[in-house]
């Protein structure tokens, strides 16, 4: 059943919302939804009220009850997002926070019931109010869900940048480290850092060492070979160092060819041969 | 100073430096390879620069271009040395499958310089990288 | 929810347009919080193929538009023209085809530097090349 409240009764219902609009916003700043109400955060728990409140007073008025996409809905996406943001902060999941929104609600419901006559229209209008209500706990779902994968994202991306420490071996000479299980994004972002240090450091030679890394695949192979494929279209060489023997026959098999990539055993190996290609050379200290 | 469109071309005394500082026609990097090519025949340069640090991209008709002129010089025995690429625009030619094989790059143009003298130094050396 | 932002469009008449192209590429890509290394992909992308539109289709025109799918900033650039088309497609995609210089990567290549790639076209039917991208980092703040 769709309900709709048109002319008269959004007439009538946002009429009482406006009337009783104290009453409401006392009722909810009580909810604890909208934040701890103390001290100097009570003007802004209260503004965050009336300004939800607002909203569904004008998509009562249109009638425009189902739409979670509707215009008053729409201006009040970014508070709702912070409300939605800030709860997920204190761990609750999109779940839990839409769940808490009933605790809108129901005082919304019940002080229509209590000061209206019994009777067709009476419950007819309390449909509407309770549908305009489940539109707007959709609206927050969408923004917390949404909230929530940008969070996701912004921490994958933390974590892409955090793992990938580019580390300065001699003066025009970097290594990166590669360490777990290379994902995509992962060495994607490994690539972009290590590029931009090498023309921020002015390297010739970059060694990526893999001693850490599990499994070597035809992805990964591929991805180390365009890294070092760039880095020489830039002017600086790459080394793959840290190929384990059981990774060196694992490639062998799987017909990945590095073509004319420099490799070495260990990230020793390609520290003399890096060192040996910006024409240093390290030999006993004399002693005396 | 010699100037192909609105490209200059600097000759350092047996190298020209070519630096690319503006956003490329079609037309003008067709005039740049001609042009370039006629004046290592004519001042007998051992050597071109060509400075990319402010191109910020190079699509394949350009990259093509690049090529051309790299073969073009060897063969009037001029090295072009393509200098200063940008790590994203490394990427997306690498992505494009256009990794140059056999150009000679370096890091900034006082890179590309060492590579030109080392290659006199050594009288007629193994293609570098 | 999609909303879908005023798309801009670029006539392709001559050279200078290739490079008008590039410019709304970039734009839509800042705008759109696209990393750098995307928005070189789109750009140069959008490079080959406006030069496709120009010397293939004998001109043409391009549109650009900002969409937002599920909270992600989606750009597509339409190119279309009203050339020859291209009687095979599939040998125009692979590397090394090209019908005029070039590296013969101009499809090819701008295909593998998108999210999205399609095209229809035919012999006398014009060519009408459409690709997306969204930018695949979350937003920063």
């Amino acid at each position: 059943m769709i309900i709709a409240a048109h002319g008269e009764a959004g007439a009538r219902l946002r009429d009482f919302l406006d009337r009783r609009r104290d009453d409401i916003i006392g009722s909810w700043v009580e909810t604890g939804f909208f934040g701890e109400a103390a001290g100097d955060a009570a003007a802004d728990v209260r503004a965050d009220c009336e300004n939800v409140l607002t909203a569904l007073s004008h998509v009562v008025e249109t009638g425009n009850l189902h739409d979670p996409a509707a215009e008053p809905f729409q201006e009040i996406r970014a508070l709702l997002g912070g409300l939605a943001a800030q709860q997920a902060r204190q761990g609750n999941t999109a779940a839990q926070i839409t769940a808490n929104l009933t605790w809108l609600k129901e005082p919304v419901l019940r002080l229509w019931l209590d000061e209206q006559p019994e009777g067709q229209q009476r419950t007819e209008d309390v449909l509407a109010l309770s549908a305009a209500l489940d539109t707007l706990r959709l609206v927050v779902m969408e923004t917390a869900v949404t909230e929530g994968a940008d969070i996701i994202a912004h921490q994958q991306q933390q974590l892409a940048e955090m793992s990938t420490p580019i580390i300065k071996l001699w003066k025009g000479v970097l290594a990166v480290p590669l360490i777990g299980t290379l994902d995509s994004m992962r060495s994607q972002a490994a690539t972009e850092s290590l590029l931009q240090a090498i023309v921020d450091q002015q390297a010739q030679v970059a060694i990526l060492d893999i001693t850490g890394v599990p499994a070597v695949d035809t992805m990964v192979a591929q991805h180390l070979l365009k890294t070092a494929m760039a880095a020489r279209l830039m002017g600086a060489e790459c080394i793959i160092s840290g190929i384990r023997p059981q990774i060196a026959q694992t490639m062998v098999q799987l017909g990945i060819d590095l073509g004319e990539v420099a490799t070495r055993a260990s990230l020793s190996d390609a520290l003399a041969y890096a060192l040996n290609r910006v024409g240093l050379s390290v030999t006993p200290a004399q002693r005396g | 100073m010699h100037q192909v469109g609105e490209v200059p071309v600097l000759d350092l005394g047996g190298v020209l430096l070519v630096s690319i500082q503006v956003e490329l026609l079609d037309d003008t990097v067709l005039a740049l390879q001609q042009d370039l090519t006629e004046r290592v025949a004519e001042t007998g340069a051992r050597g071109v620069i060509i400075d990319i640090s402010s191109v910020d991209i190079v699509d394949s008709f350009l990259a093509r271009a690049l090529r051309d002129i790299a073969a073009a010089t060897e063969v009037l025995a001029a090295r072009t040395v393509l200098v200063g690429m940008r790590p994203a625009v490394a990427i997306t030619l690498v992505e494009l499958g256009l990794t140059l094989p056999g150009m000679t790059t370096a890091l900034s143009v006082e890179r590309g310089l060492e590579l030109l003298d080392t290659r006199l130094d050594e009288n007629y050396p193994t293609r570098q990288g | 929810m999609t909303t879908t932002a005023a798309s801009r469009v670029v006539q392709v008449s001559s050279e200078m347009d290739i490079v008008r192209v590039r410019q709304a590429a970039r734009e839509a890509a800042v705008e759109a919080g696209f990393s750098l290394v995307e928005q070189t992909k789109l750009v140069t992308a959008a490079s080959e193929l406006a030069r496709n539109t120009l010397v293939h289709g004998g001109g043409g025109q391009v549109s650009t538009e900002l969409t937002v799918q599920q909270g992600r900033t989606v750009i597509r650039m339409v190119f279309t023209d009203s050339g020859p088309g291209i009687a095979d497609v599939d040998q125009a995609l692979a590397d090394g085809f090209s019908t005029r210089g070039g590296m013969g990567l101009g499809l090819g290549g701008a295909k593998r530097l998108v999210d999205h790639f399609a095209i229809e076209t035919g012999p006398d039917r014009g060519t009408v090349v459409t690709i997306s991208s969204a930018a695949r980092r979350g937003r920063r703040r």
